[in-house]
């Protein structure tokens, strides 16, 4: 009778394998890194404004002067060209726009804001990437809501499409 | 047309996949002698119209037929022909096409030779090749559709990935797909085995060829793999334990253990249980391997498409296929009687060593593979298991493995004597023992696990050829030469494994065109960079001159390049084989002083990791050869023992 049963542990561990694989497969398909500062206070930094005639951008800043929109981006990246347009359309609703250019270069990022449009108040460069890591973002572009008192309170995470604008124009308008 | 001509041919191979099944079925039965001439006829058929259909689809691919939509989000007219060659499966649709096209080849081959089996026993086995083929057909036809039209046609196509526009990847695919989906035929075999309860010698023998072929193309396949992933990543890595690299190396693990547990089936029939579940493990591996990959459950580079509903749709036939053949396996093999029982010290103890062995490490790399789903299902919590897990945990075993391949062959059928062993190995053992001493001598802080691996595969290595020894060379059968030159090619290939990891010197470095950077024995100085193009790429080339000691100087370009279509960039590195080792450099971005990211690496030996791999296929071809010439000259029962 005991040799039966151990017949039958294969199948037994097929049936567990199939369980866990149906549920990852019926998980919702999020494959991003969500940043864990999510409800928490922006880390200390300061960086150096990234064009000339422009305020660069730090941690002081953003805790005061209202909410805003914060997005990580860099002349190199693609699809920060696709994004362009919908930051745009954010900052003419009003929306106050902050920029950290990404291991970017002052010539580069002017040719860049000339050809895709500048959405942007200030704009810091962040030259070794520390300031993006720190802030939980692992690529570009990602885009965060931050309330008037620093506290990060959304995160989206890719190119905005069309399609995003509303949630990101609704996180703006909790955090005020 | 030519689409819709190899749509034709899909749905008729698919209606007669489902004739072959039914027949195959009749023709178990007692009385159905004839049935089997019909069900060889029609499997031949059904393998000779998927390859039609595939051929069909490499030929839109070549005239870059953009109405239809594979070929347009797949291909794009600028592209190298090769490339629009291996379009046709570098994408979803195409790649299950060609798994298909394989599974239906593979049993129309055994349809057309096989010549050993009982009739009733091999009228279930293309019973159940057709039925594997019934669920993958329905799979294309109904959800991956490789021959749907486009309406409006665009004017240009997507392009291919340009990570896999690379003429190794041209061949890689179905390289490793005979291998990965040619071990149907092993499952298929056991399913059949298992229907008429026929699980013996006989058996085996018929079987060892098939699963020996299959396995000498995973093999090659996961070699090139490997090497290509070496040079085109640009991470100096040959393996990353990517899901999908662990995807191919999990059948080819279990079909390793299948060939030792065969191989004491067929001599001494012992193990006759567990080679029935190790045939079904070996496809089922594969197929699981097609589901992760396929179904984008896991995030790999691998992965083209992700489709929870395709992914739903593979799994429903996991279930049906590895769930009923474990079924069919609990209620039937209980009345398959137990083999001839035998010494732990013995050629049998060594093989049942190794398939323990192999099964453990078979059962790291899954649980290692899946852990992220299944942590992922229980708490939520995303992770990735990497290469010290893997490293620690299936390093260890594999040592040990490898220790005993080289004792295996040195052993006796059913029961041996430990000092007879002890004299046959003391030579490679004090090899050994001295490579250690030398080690420890001239490589003080070498890192303990590559140092233990550089000692037993030199001494394995030594004691892999030692079943020559004494013999008559000219008279030694070539089954023995094919196990002597696989062993020896795992210890060449493990000797280059713990050299990269125990020798490698890496320099990263800024540099400034003029400056001169030192890697290992080389001295390279780099003269800058410019632009050059290629037929839908361009790239930044870095100029370097590398010269060893005092010898002389020689050239590398390492490219940054950029594709057009899609646009995406890719590393090319620039590699100089010597004869102990390789020279690799990389090209990085430049910073904002003008300086070059360049990564240098020296790596001593590291191609006897490839050229290892490649031993260990021509040792299974040479095994192939001669198994397939005794099994013509001689009766089965007259086969001597190997």
């Amino acid at each position: 009778m005991k040799r039966r049963l151990i017949l039958w542990v294969p199948l037994g561990l097929f049936v567990l394998f199939l369980g866990f694989v149906a549920a990852g497969l019926y998980a919702p398909a999020e494959r991003n890194i969500q940043s864990a500062l999510i409800g928490e206070p922006v880390p200390d930094f300061d960086l150096p404004p990234g064009l000339p005639g422009r305020p660069g951008l730090s941690s002081t800043a953003l805790r005061q002067g209202g909410p805003r929109i914060v997005n990580i981006f860099a002349s190199w990246c693609l699809p920060c060209r696709v994004e362009a347009p919908q930051l745009e359309a954010l900052a003419r609703r009003g929306i106050p726009i902050d920029g950290i250019a990404v291991r970017d270069r002052q010539q580069d990022l002017v040719q860049f804001l000339a050809a895709y449009g500048d959405p942007f108040r200030a704009v810091g460069a962040d030259l070794d990437r520390r300031v993006q890591m720190e802030l939980g973002s692992a690529g570009v572009p990602e885009t965060f809501v931050i309330d008037g008192a620093g506290i990060i309170r959304h995160q989206h995470i890719g190119a905005i499409t069309e399609a995003d604008m509303p949630a990101i124009v609704a996180a703006w308008e909790a955090a005020r | 047309m030519i689409a819709e001509a190899g749509l034709a041919a899909l749905w008729l191979a698919a209606a007669l996949s489902l004739l072959q099944l039914l027949l195959g079925a009749a023709a178990v039965r007692p009385g159905g002698e004839g049935g089997l001439r019909a069900v060889r006829a029609v499997a031949v058929a059904q393998g000779v119209l998927a390859g039609l259909a595939f051929l069909f689809l490499i030929w839109l691919f070549l005239r870059t037929d953009l109405s239809v939509q594979l070929v347009a989000a797949n291909s794009h007219s600028a592209k190298p022909w090769l490339y629009k060659f291996a379009g046709a499966w570098g994408n979803h649709e195409g790649s299950m096409l060609l798994w298909v096209t394989v599974l239906a080849l593979a049993g129309g081959i055994v349809a057309l030779l096989e010549r050993r089996l009982p009739r009733n026993t091999l009228s279930a086995t293309l019973a159940a090749q057709a039925a594997i083929g019934l669920g993958f057909y329905a799979f294309l036809l109904f959800a991956s559709n490789p021959f749907t039209r486009l309406s409006p046609v665009p004017v240009e196509g997507n392009g291919l990935n340009p990570l896999l526009q690379d003429p190794g990847l041209a061949f890689h695919p179905p390289t490793l797909y005979f291998g990965y989906v040619g071990i149907s035929v092993a499952f298929s075999f056991a399913v059949g085995a298992l229907v008429t309860r026929d699980v013996g010698p006989a058996f085996a023998r018929a079987m060892r060829p098939w699963v020996l072929g299959a396995w000498i193309f995973l093999t090659l396949g996961i070699t090139a793999g490997s090497y290509w992933a070496y040079y085109e990543l640009g991470w100096g890595g040959w393996w990353f334990w990517d899901p999908v690299e662990n995807a191919s190396l999990m059948p080819w693990l279990a079909a390793t253990a299948l060939l030792h547990s065969v191989t004491v089936l067929a001599t001494r029939d012992g193990l006759r249980a567990w080679t029935v579940m190790l045939a079904v493990v070996a496809f089922s591996m594969s197929m699981i391997g097609t589901f992760l990959v396929r179904s984008g459950i896991l995030t790999s580079v691998h992965a083209f498409a992700v489709d929870p509903r395709r992914g739903a749709f593979i799994l429903v036939l996991l279930t049906f296929y590895i769930g009923g053949a474990l079924a069919l396996y609990g209620l039937r093999v209980g009345t398959v009687k137990e083999g001839s029982r035998f010494d732990l010290l013995s050629r049998e103890g060594a093989l049942v060593a190794n398939n323990l062995l192999l099964s453990a490490i078979l059962g790291i790399v899954f649980v290692g593979t899946l852990y992220p789903l299944a942590v992922e299902a229980v708490t939520g919590d995303k992770l990735s298991v990497g290469p010290p897990y893997f490293n620690s945990a299936a390093g260890p075993i594999a040592l040990a493995l490898v220790a005993i391949m080289g004792m295996g062959p040195l052993l006796r059928w059913r029961r041996d004597r430990l000092a007879s062993l002890a004299n046959r190995i003391a030579l490679p053992v004090l090899l050994g023992a001295l490579i250690l001493l030398a080690l420890s001598l001239f490589a003080p802080g070498m890192r303990f696990l590559p140092m233990l691996g550089l000692t037993v595969a030199i001494g394995i290595g030594a004691a892999s050829v030692a079943p020559l020894w004494g013999r008559n060379l000219r008279r030694t059968p070539l089954f023995t030469w094919g196990m002597v030159t696989a062993h020896l090619g795992i210890a060449v290939a493990l000797a280059g494994m713990a050299s990269e990891s125990a020798f490698t010197k890496e320099t990263l470095v800024a540099a400034r065109p003029g400056q001169t950077m030192n890697v290992g024995p080389f001295s390279v100085r780099f003269d800058g960079v410019e632009p050059v193009a290629g037929p839908n790429w361009t790239a930044i080339e870095a100029r370097l001159v590398a010269r060893r000691g005092e010898g002389a100087e020689f050239a590398l370009r390492p490219q940054a390049r950029l594709f057009s279509s899609p646009p995406t960039p890719t590393s090319e590195a620039a590699i100089r084989t010597v004869r102990d080792g390789q020279l690799y450099v990389a090209i990085g971005e430049e910073d904002e002083q003008g300086r070059w990211q360049l990564r240098l690496w020296w790596k001593p030996f590291v191609t006897l990791i490839w050229f290892g791999g490649g031993l260990v296929a021509l040792g299974g071809l040479l095994a192939l050869v001669g198994r397939v010439r005794r099994g013509r000259r001689a009766r089965p029962e007259e086969e001597a023992l190997a």
